[in-house]
């Protein structure tokens, strides 16, 4: 169904190496002058900037000190299979079963909300199905323009309403309109929030269970958008979210920079949330199902 | 949940001050835990490096003045390097020129368009007149976000929808601006990877035609260890003249602003503390120091915890009201308590008729005006704080450059502050107000 998002291992790999420098890949070429401490700390250190965060860091380093020996290739060959054991517990692409299927799109401020439901709606319609957007950021200054100009853009129809108007009042429109046009899937954007505001997350409550009242089981798949380059704050945004209403799914935008989004690692170990796409870039095409392989072998 | 930095550090300190001497183990031991709590804070791994470094070196070479216990001295030798480390002074904007242009640039989301309202809601506040610019042809529906956000304040905005580049736009507004005595420019750029050569090179331009007076690097406060490449990427090839800290109204710990202050040397000059845009703070150096560093006084909101003021508490505080002995102090300590319990909204909300009393009382719970009610109580005297009528006009100037805050800032506190003490007279006479009445009465 994803076809174009299939690249295959290499292609991101290629798409990412030009921009991250490989966690091992200071330790690789000091390595054979290295006395084993200062191997350790070097590992330590890459592992802390990739943002995977100091716990989790002390505690790999740890397994590979308890490893012995000092072979760089063998303990980065351990390193990713330890990474990779974590991971491919969250690989679990997403599944539309039904049909309308909705998709509730959340997140805090600036993450790549709007951006990924444009992309996703390209790569949905272009398998086939019929897709319907929904302008629920109702906040923003011209957010629902920017939806209505990416729906132009992939051929989907927007539901929007004014500046200001309740999201749950678009929540219901386009369920309506979903229902009277037979699409395949819903689409809904929300406003950013930031986790800790109650009266926001309080707003998002009520999307759901609109959602879920006008048509039955929704929101299908609810999805987390994270930016790669958030530190550990986005362990508290998984949390927060998936306590007010639960997160079926996670995106994690923006891994073209050089941030390397190793906050996944302790997210995969605590929260065990399906990581389902990548995003690679602003482009209609730079998403990307997740693979644990594929990450971890770019991200090592 | 994790703990903030504010509350890890307070922590850390809490023990080397009760330990006898500061020896160099304990130090030793101390600076390790200073160095996990920063890391956890998302402050980068070599700065952190460097600054415990310093902190050692400092700590060890000081001998204890007698004033001081161990502790004490130790807690000031890190808020002072910490506050070194943020920028030493305050720092404000240099608008020299005519237009002064402001260019703001950063990562895709950051909050530069946002921003760049804010920005122009102040200028316009201090009497300047400001003329946005949206120079972020790419994203969608950007030009139309800065129109709509200059509507909302009535500043004038350039129609960039007739051109094709962001050269072009620069350079039709700088003509304009000539021809309409606007004195300052504040121009938002598309948000772009500092590592896409393509797009740096055209900021390069920009600057070019634009010779801006400002060139600010608008950053995430929630940026991870990142936040030294984006910030020096942005700045080598800019040379940025500061930084400006969004979405400060979080739970981010705000490492992020250690890393690259340190990194890049330039100031962080303001924080953003909400998407409204009135909520543009100046960046205090001094101030989140101390709420980096404050022992028990540090308002974090993200704490959910179960705390609720107790029985004996509450009875007391009732006392209190009941002899209109309520003081700013209690108010200090009401405020501390219910930020404790999580957001103010959050709590409040639970309270019956909370919303309504809320509108028709006009009061405002934005979280960042508690924090300047905070600053604000906390530049008192205690003689203030016990007996508010004495706030003539130059106290309160005062306490507005102690607090970092506007005198027109006291004088709405104090108002407030007022009509709540007439309010706790009519619950007094309306009789037993419990818990809830209490809370309600508080704000
Ligand atoms: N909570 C909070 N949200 C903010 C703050 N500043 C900006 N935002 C929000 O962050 C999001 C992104 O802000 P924008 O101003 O569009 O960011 P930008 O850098 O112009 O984004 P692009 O142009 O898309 O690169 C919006 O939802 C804003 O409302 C802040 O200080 N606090
Ligand atoms: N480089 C890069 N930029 C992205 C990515 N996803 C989104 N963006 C950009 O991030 C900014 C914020 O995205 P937007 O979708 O408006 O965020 P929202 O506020 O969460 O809806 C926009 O400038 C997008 O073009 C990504 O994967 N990589
Ligand atoms: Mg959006
Ligand atoms: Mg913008």
């Amino acid at each position: 169904m994803f076809k174009k998002m299939k690249s295959g291992l290499s292609g991101l790999r290629q798409r990412l190496s030009k921009t991250h420098n490989s966690i091992m890949g200071g330790v690789e070429g000091a390595a054979p002058t290295m006395s084993r401490e200062e191997f350790l700390e070097t590992l330590e250190e890459s592992l802390i900037t990739s943002d995977i965060g100091v716990a989790t860091s002390l505690d790999i380093a740890e397994r590979i000190r308890s490893k012995g020996g000092q072979n760089v290739a063998r303990l980065q060959e351990y390193l990713r299979d330890y990474l990779y054991d974590i991971l491919k517990e969250v690989e679990a692409p997403l599944k539309i079963e039904r049909s309308p299927f909705m998709v509730l799109v959340m997140g805090v401020n600036g993450v790549g909300k709007t951006t990924t439901i444009g992309k996703l709606s390209a790569h949905l319609s272009s398998a086939g199905k019929s897709v319907i957007l929904g302008a629920g950021d109702t906040f923003r200054a011209a957010a629902s323009e920017q939806l209505e100009l990416w729906g132009r853009r992939t051929g989907c129809d927007v539901i929007s309403q004014s500046i200001g108007t309740d999201p749950g009042a678009v929540t219901f429109d386009t369920i309506k309109a979903a229902i009277g046009r037979y699409a395949n899937i819903i689409l809904l954007d929300t406003a950013g929030r930031l986790h800790t505001k109650s009266n926001l997350m309080d707003e998002l409550k009520k999307i759901n269970r609109i959602a879920g009242r006008e048509l039955a089981g929704a929101p299908h798949e609810k999805l987390l958008v994270l930016d790669a380059s958030t530190g550990q704050n986005a362990l508290n945004q998984a949390r927060l979210f998936n306590e007010a209403i639960g997160v079926t799914g996670i995106v994690l935008t923006k891994l073209d920079g050089t941030a390397k989004g190793g906050i996944i690692v302790p997210l995969a170990k605590e929260l065990k949330i399906p990581i389902r796409y990548i995003g690679v870039g602003e482009g209609v095409e730079d998403l990307r199902e997740f693979k644990a392989r594929e990450f971890v072998e770019a991200i090592i | 949940m994790l703990e903030s930095l504010s509350d890890k550090f307070g922590k850390v300190l809490r023990d080397v001050r009760g330990r006898g001497t500061l020896s160099e183990s304990n130090i030793n031991e101390t600076l390790k835990d200073v160095r996990l709590a920063l890391l956890e804070a998302d402050v980068n791994f070599k700065v952190v490096k460097d600054f415990v470094a310093s902190i050692r070196e400092k700590a060890l070479g000081k001998e204890v003045l007698e004033s001081l216990t161990p502790g004490q001295q130790f807690t000031k030798i890190v808020h002072d390097e910490l506050t070194a480390i943020l920028g030493g002074e305050d720092s404000v904007l240099e608008l020299s020129g005519r237009p002064a242009v402001i260019m703001l640039c950063g990562l895709q989301g950051s909050g530069k368009t946002t921003t760049a309202a804010k920005l122009a809601y102040a200028l316009k506040k201090q009497g300047r007149s400001p003329y946005l610019v949206p120079a972020d042809l790419f994203r969608l529906a950007a030009v139309h976000q800065l129109k709509t956000l200059a509507g909302g304040i009535n500043v004038d905005c350039f129609d960039s929808t007739e051109y094709n580049t962001p050269a072009e736009v620069c350079t039709e507004a700088l003509r304009i601006a000539g021809l309409k005595k606007y004195d300052t420019l504040i121009v938002d750029t598309a948000g772009r990877l500092h590592i896409d050569e393509t797009l740096m090179g055209e900021l390069g331009g920009l600057k070019t035609i634009l010779k801006p007076a400002e060139i600010l690097f608008v950053a995430d406060s929630m940026t991870g260890q990142d936040a030294v490449n984006t910030a020096k990427g942005f700045d080598a090839s800019l040379d940025v003249t500061g930084v400006i800290l969004t979405k400060f109204d979080g739970d981010a710990r705000g490492g992020a602003a250690l890393s690259m202050r340190m990194i890049t040397g330039k100031p962080i000059k303001y924080i953003g503390t909400g998407e409204k845009v009135e909520c543009l703070e100046v960046f205090h150096p001094q101030r989140v120091a101390g709420r980096i560093l404050d022992l028990g006084d540090v308002l974090t909101l993200v704490e959910k915890a179960q705390t609720t003021i107790d029985e004996k508490e509450a009875v007391a505080l009732q006392k209190k009201i009941k002899k209109d002995t309520f003081t700013l102090d209690d108010f200090k300590d009401q405020l501390k308590r219910i930020r404790k319990m999580g957001s103010l909204d959050n709590i409040l909300s639970m309270i019956p008729g909370f919303g309504a009393m809320k509108k028709a009382k006009n009061i405002d719970f934005d979280e960042s005006e508690m924090t300047r009610i905070e600053a604000i109580i906390n530049s008192m005297t205690g003689e203030e704080r016990r007996n508010p009528a004495c706030l003539n006009a130059s106290r309160r100037k005062r306490i507005a450059t102690g607090s970092g805050t506007r005198v027109q800032d006291i004088n709405k506190f104090m108002k407030q502050y007022q009509q709540m003490r007439k309010m706790m007279k009519k619950i007094k006479k309306s009789g037993g107000a419990g818990l809830k009445g209490m809370f309600q009465n508080m704000m």
